[in-house]
């Protein structure tokens, strides 16, 4: 096996065609993956939430209170207005996030060795490190932006702003002059907009479906370096444990990133200009 | 990258999480945190308006206190001017008593005098009356001279 198709074979999906062309096919690992985990995640906090007591709480509602109540001063600390929705988003995406992210310190070779048995021969099991995901998660936050931006400005409020915002409006008098002055300050108001709906999207899935595939890549490398020997097998065991841990850090913040981008994001569609 | 359907499907489960996170998990949670912040608020008032009452009531046993060694003070002075009121009593009554019996004293002896006095002027009277009858041998008639006699006695 050569460095190609090993890593080839590690990031090649379980593609599920439905249709014809590129676009009609799923992912199968990618959603299996997010949905068992959101659905043990979710299923957890919701049945320890049932018996939770307003009396003195055991020891697993004490760190699930801890972890909302993380969320909630998140939420609360940037955003001074009624946050009901937004932080129980803010607790899913984070959830969510992390422990999607966190399916990178599972070792890849076991995984699809086990799954190989079972007759599945392609399995990526960091749902993350599907573009599709990010992307999925960014642009439902772009969409949750906008419905909020035209909910607190009105769709009247909400272009008034797309055309006079950030750099403001020019008075406009009888002189033709100014027509056309007010009319390149709205196409620049318009740019500006333009490029910042475009790049918070962008940035806000890319960053993490980044940091969670390099994550992986630099996995595979290490395991890749582990087959050729022993001195392979013991450097990469080390750096394997070095990269492990330092990576604890980047899934659980890049899951804290996310979350705050998407509060963030929506509190910005709440201001006024 | 390939984007596929995937993504509309992770938008829809993420939506679906959502929306089972902020209609099972997010409310009743909150709920009971809040309820167990009001607990603990009711107790920490509760605590407050203890102590508060605490407070006063030591310092109204601070001011009855007071009060009842202001009074215990009174009565002692009220005690001390009676008994002092009380001694000045009988020590005039005992001045009293004893100038009258000084005064009895000296009347009756006095009258003791007088009367010896008289006595003494009797008997004077009578020797004389019997030196002059021996002088004269003969009986006078101390009718007769009474008025002799009486300016004898006085004279003695």
């Amino acid at each position: 096996m050569t460095p190609a198709t090993y890593i080839g074979h590690h990031l090649t999906f379980l593609n599920h065609p439905v249709g014809q062309g590129n676009f009609w096919s799923l992912h199968v690992d990618t959603l299996v993956t997010s949905i068992i985990l959101g659905g043990l995640v979710f299923g957890f906090l919701s049945w320890v939430v049932r018996g939770a007591t307003a009396g003195v709480p055991g020891k697993r509602q004490a760190f699930v209170e801890v972890c909302i109540d993380f969320v909630n001063e998140q939420v609360k600390g940037i955003f001074d207005k009624s946050f009901s929705f937004v932080a129980p988003l803010a607790l899913t995406v984070f959830v969510w996030v992390l422990l999607m992210n966190a399916m990178d310190f599972l070792p890849v070779d076991i995984v699809s060795k086990g799954l190989k048995a079972v007759g599945v021969h392609e399995f990526r099991i960091v749902p993350t490190a599907d573009v599709n995901t990010t992307f999925a998660l960014a642009l439902a936050v772009w969409l949750l932006m906008i419905g909020f931006a035209i909910k607190v400005k009105g769709v009247g409020g909400f272009i008034h702003e797309l055309f006079c915002a950030p750099f403001g409006m020019a008075k406009i008098t009888a002189n033709p002059l100014s027509w056309i002055g007010a009319l390149l300050l709205a196409i620049a108001n318009f740019g500006m907009n333009l490029i910042e709906y475009l790049s918070k999207p962008l940035s806000h899935s890319l960053r993490l479906f980044g940091n969670m595939y390099a994550g992986e890549i630099i996995f595979l490398l290490l395991w890749m370096w582990a087959s050729t020997g022993v001195i392979g097998t013991t450097a990469a065991a080390i750096l394997g444990l070095g990269w492990s841990i330092f990576h604890i850090l980047i899934v659980a913040l890049q899951a804290f990133i996310f979350m705050m981008l998407t509060i963030v994001y929506i509190s910005m569609a709440h201001e006024h200009h | 990258m390939d984007i596929n359907l995937t993504l509309l499907a992770q938008a829809v489960v993420f939506a679906a999480f959502i929306w089972f996170t902020a209609r099972f998990v997010w409310p009743p949670l909150m709920r009971v945190v809040e309820e167990r912040q009001k607990t603990i608020a009711d107790g920490l008032a509760a605590a407050e308006r203890g102590m508060k009452s605490l407070e006063d009531a030591s310092a109204r046993s601070d001011e009855a206190l007071k009060s009842a060694r202001a009074q215990a003070q009174d009565i002692l002075a009220a005690a001390n001017k009676q008994a002092v009121q009380i001694v000045e009593q009988a020590k005039a009554t005992a001045k009293a008593e004893g100038d009258r019996i000084v005064g009895a004293a000296r009347e009756e002896t006095q009258r003791e005098v007088a009367q010896a006095k008289d006595q003494l002027r009797k008997q004077v009277g009578e020797l004389a009356v019997a030196g002059a009858a021996k002088i004269l041998k003969r009986e006078i008639d101390p009718k007769a001279h009474a008025d002799v006699l009486n300016e004898l006695a006085a004279r003695v």
